[in-house]
């Protein structure tokens, strides 16, 4: 697999899946943008990124949610390497609580930062997609997108929108040398899981046939698949990196 | 100095050459995109991207949608310069 003078953009990049994602795609060669909230640490996951896996790698602080924020982010990339040719959504966040409890504000967040981020960075970044005749579009969903959660009404929402997001878009533009497929991790060892409980958590574990939680690095080899010439017949798709919690 | 219709029209041409892959003569004045030209509607807004960035000029939405022959196209550049 390579993806050498590649431009990747990755958004939630500083930890997590995000963080996984955007050094599997440095060890292929690709460059990285990395997309998070605080500048500093964008720029340090940069800077670590590149002296690891000797790419050319830049931090841009973005507010995903945010018409401007994503366009100027995108000006930027084209400015420093002169195409995109493979953007990552990843950026996410939780604002769980039963649905007779969750306020508007904790729903509009969810869905301005999970989904609307992801209409904002494909409307203009596949606009340099389309002059080249080529992109990888790779949405970050959940499994809860597809099989829903008590407590996340708000999350699921908004991660099975961006599966019918992405069938759109490959609908559009899969006649442009363009495809987008969506990877629906299950529950993965990160910050965002830690704050589950012990018992939530063990209770999950026991109804995953691989009897485990997933790890990050486990997401970032499907979505290294994806943005590889390997998977270029595919598109539309939802990949599960489960453990098989669906069946 | 203003462009003469003329020039915008050899310039509309390429880019249209360009973007639809449609040989020079098929690009008469009365050319329609979709129906002359084997545009779909996705061609149609690649091609109004195109004209945006070889006039440096912006094409709202609105005004895009109605631009369905090149003439339409010729004289609504030139009314914009």
């Amino acid at each position: 697999m390579n993806l050498k003078n590649k431009t990747a953009i990755v958004t939630g990049a500083s930890r997590g899946i995000g963080l996984e994602i955007a050094k599997k795609l440095a060890s292929y060669g690709a460059n990285i943008v990395c997309v998070a909230t605080n500048q500093e640490r964008c720029t340090q996951t940069a800077e670590e990124l590149e002296k690891t896996y000797n790419v050319t790698c830049i931090g841009i602080q973005t507010d995903v949610a945010n018409q401007e924020s994503v366009q100027a982010l995108v000006d930027k990339t084209i400015e420093k390497f002169g195409a995109i040719d493979i953007l990552v959504n990843n950026a996410g966040i939780t604002r769980d609580n039963l649905l007779l409890r969750m306020k508007p504000e904790d729903w509009d967040a969810v869905i301005e930062t999970n989904l609307k981020s992801v209409f904002l960075t494909t409307k203009y970044a596949i606009k340099h997609m389309l002059k080249n005749r080529s992109g990888k579009i790779i949405n970050i969903a959940s499994v809860v997108g597809v099989i829903g959660n008590a407590g996340q009404a708000n999350y699921a929402a908004s991660k099975a929108g961006i599966i019918g997001f992405t069938k759109s878009i490959t609908k559009e533009f899969g006649g442009k040398g363009i495809t987008a497929n969506v990877v629906a991790p299950g529950f993965i060892e990160t910050d965002m899981i830690q704050s589950l409980p012990k018992e939530y958590l063990d209770n999950i574990i026991s109804q995953i046939p691989l009897k485990r939680l997933g790890k990050a690095e486990e997401v970032a080899n499907t979505v290294a698949f994806l943005a590889s010439d390997l998977s270029n017949y595919i598109t539309g798709e939802v990949i599960a990196v489960d453990g098989g919690i669906q069946l | 100095m203003a462009l003469t219709e003329a020039e915008v029209y050899e310039k509309v041409k390429s880019v249209i050459v360009e973007q639809l892959g449609v040989s020079e003569e098929e690009v008469t004045m009365d050319a329609s995109y979709t129906e002359d030209l084997g545009a779909d509607s996705l061609d149609t807004v690649e091609l109004v991207m195109a004209l945006e960035e070889e006039f440096g000029t912006e094409i709202a939405d609105e005004e895009a949608e109605k631009l369905t022959t090149v003439r339409k196209t010729v004289e609504h550049i030139l009314k914009q310069s």
